[in-house]
């Protein structure tokens, strides 16, 4: 495998994507995104200098409108679907001391 | 015939000559669910009693004149990454298991403005990430065609209930093959619009800029409908296209001649399972003697689609899936020490593995130090990508392709290796990297039984001429023969039911 992905860069990325890897995922993980690098490192046999990166097939601007209220209130039924709520809010965890 | 055999369009002349009730067609169908779903699993949930009632309202509307639409009373299925408000959406996740929307997707409104009966809702791959529907948080789809197969994915549940009759149509999402390819392997007929013409409002967002929601039925005309009833052009999707030539059913024309169809070398090569080869060479021979020019053409770059496909579409699953953190719906971990401990363990412990490989490796790209070797680079890619096609659409006006290199693999014989499950995708997804429309209809079986689809592929915004060829070929190709269970005229009689045992998980372990 010519790419390896340190401990370091796994518990990085881990921070980045949020989520709690145990010992035995963080050592698959490196091993799948490794492979996948190697295997996504055939992209550099092809000359894109000059190349505008495409992030869209079609010319897209901004959409605008006028910042008018059409929907109706949902908020019971949104908080409905709350793991946790409280007095008509989310409820979390403490989050300042 | 049975009711549920037939396909959309019969049955909205069915029912508007009062031959039979949207009642009598919603039972047949959930009739047939429960005689399949033992077996098949391709619904997360159904919602009989929200069918029947509707049934009853759209049949008041049918009656006093009011809904006049050729689907009107028609029973489908929705995929289970589609919004329904009021019923259920889990995208086939722990992490979303007990999600109930509070709006509809725009192409489900479209729908229901024409009548549609909603069954339920279908399984997937979770997420839509995956091509065998195995990776569902509620159990795997099996093929109707042969239960020891997958159906593919990750439209698997919707092509698998249409194929097993348990729905008239369906709609899937494709990212990079999510309708072509599962519908190549049960032997449906799946379109993949231009990107922009259906709305994704409502579509829980996989990777944004390649999603587009499809028709999955039984033939091309029936496509054809279902895509001009859901296509619109909607203010709440940036990315929606203000189109004109939403009449695809005008392009149900059984005429070829001089159309020029070509077909790249390059999808011909290693890999290429030799009965699909000949299967698809087969319908090009059918279309060239109606009078199609057809010639062979290189593509090019098709080597570096799926390497691109995977860089882009797992950082905007990366990011798409941020919002998953265990406050505002679904799935949060029992124990955990404050907020930032309770996002990681929630996310941790709902997502699945094939999720998790995906957001690991988006968020790697993504990060900075190397956005621009792998993100930009992909993104240059694209656009050559793109230009190929380009060239390709000046000088033929669609390009005749496999959907698949291979018929349905085995249960459990694609996740052991990801990437080489990746490497199964190389025909159908550079189409989503370039936006374009495809559809897969069914051509011939393999010695195994199995199905085999041939894919259309078409210039942006040419649906009307991938759907004229595809509905040429089906002409000249005759009555598809149905999965065997579903030639029984009794339910009671089909050989699925006589095999116990398979009795599929419904809740999450």
């Amino acid at each position: 495998m010519a790419n390896i992905i340190s401990d370091e860069t796994i518990e990085y990325v881990g921070i980045l994507a949020k989520l709690e890897l145990s010992e035995e995922e963080k050592e698959q993980a490196k091993k799948d995104i490794g492979r996948m690098l190697d295997y996504i490192d055939k992209l550099n046999e092809l000359d894109t200098s000059g190349v505008e990166p495409l992030s869209h097939v079609f010319p897209v601007n901004n959409v605008f409108r006028e910042d008018v209220v059409t929907n109706t209130d949902t908020r019971l039924a949104i908080l409905a679907n709350a793991p946790a709520q409280k007095d008509g809010s989310f409820k979390v965890p403490k989050t300042v001391e | 015939m049975q009711i549920s055999e037939m396909t959309a369009l019969e049955m909205g002349r069915s029912i508007k000559k009062r031959e039979i009730s949207v009642l009598e067609a919603t039972k047949d169908c959930l009739e047939r669910i429960r005689v399949m779903e033992p077996e098949i699993n391709s619904f997360v949930t159904v919602d009989e009693e929200a069918a029947l009632e509707s049934a009853r309202e759209i049949q008041k509307k049918i009656d006093d004149g009011s809904m006049t639409g050729p689907l009107a009373g028609v029973p489908a299925a929705v995929k289970d990454n589609i919004c329904t408000e009021g019923l259920k959406t889990t995208c086939s996740s722990k992490i979303l298991w007990n999600f109930v929307p509070t709006y509809s997707a725009e192409a489900v409104l479209n729908m229901k403005k024409n009548g549609a009966v909603i069954l339920g809702k279908t399984n997937m791959d979770e997420f839509a990430m995956g091509s065998t529907t195995e990776t569902s948080a509620f159990g795997a789809t099996k093929n109707p065609w042969n239960t020891d197969h997958v159906p593919g994915g990750s439209s698997g549940g919707s092509c698998a209930a249409v194929a097993a009759c348990e729905t008239i149509y369906a709609l899937g999402s494709d990212t990079g093959g999510s309708i072509r390819q599962p519908s190549s392997f049960c032997g449906v007929t799946g379109l993949k619009p231009t990107y922009g013409t259906v709305s994704r409002y409502g579509l829980i967002a996989y990777g944004s800029s390649l999603d587009q929601i499809g028709p999955i039925a039984k033939d091309v005309s029936d496509c054809a409908a279902v895509l001009e009833m859901i296509a619109s052009h909607d203010a709440k999707d940036s990315t929606s296209i203000l189109r004109t030539d939403l009449d695809f059913t005008s392009a149900l024309v059984d005429d070829v001649k001089g159309l020029r169809i070509g077909i790249p070398k390059d999808y011909f090569g290693e890999g290429l399972d030799e009965e699909v080869k000949q299967g698809v060479l087969k319908v090009a021979d059918v279309l060239r003697s109606k009078g199609a020019e057809v010639e062979l053409f290189d593509l090019s770059l098709v080597e570096y689609a799926i390497p691109a496909y995977y860089v882009i579409a797992s950082a905007e699953a990366s990011s798409n899936l941020a919002r998953f953190d265990g406050v505002k719906y679904g799935y949060r971990a029992e124990e955990y020490e404050g907020l930032h401990n309770m996002y990681k363990k929630s996310r941790s412990e709902g997502f699945g593995e094939e999720v998790k490989r995906r957001i690991m490796l988006g968020s790697f790209v993504l990060s900075s130090g190397y956005y621009d070797a792998y993100y930009l680079k992909a993104l240059r890619t694209k656009a050559l990508i793109k230009q190929s096609f380009d060239r390709a659409f000046a000088k033929y006006d669609v390009i005749l392709a496999p959907a698949s290199p291979t018929t349905a693999p085995g249960l459990e014989e694609s996740l052991s290796d990801p990437l080489k499950m990746y490497l199964g995708d190389i025909y159908t997804i550079s189409v989503n990297l370039a936006g374009l429309p495809g559809i897969t209809v069914p051509c011939c079986r393999d010695l195994a039984g199995l199905p085999i689809g041939v894919q259309i592929i078409g210039d942006c915004f040419q649906e009307k001429k991938i759907i004229r060829a595809a509905y040429a070929y089906e002409q000249a190709r005759g009555p598809w023969q149905a999965p065997d269970c579903r030639m029984k005229q009794d339910p009671e009689n089909c050989p699925a039911k006589e095999q116990p045992g398979a009795t599929t998980q419904k809740g999450v372990e």
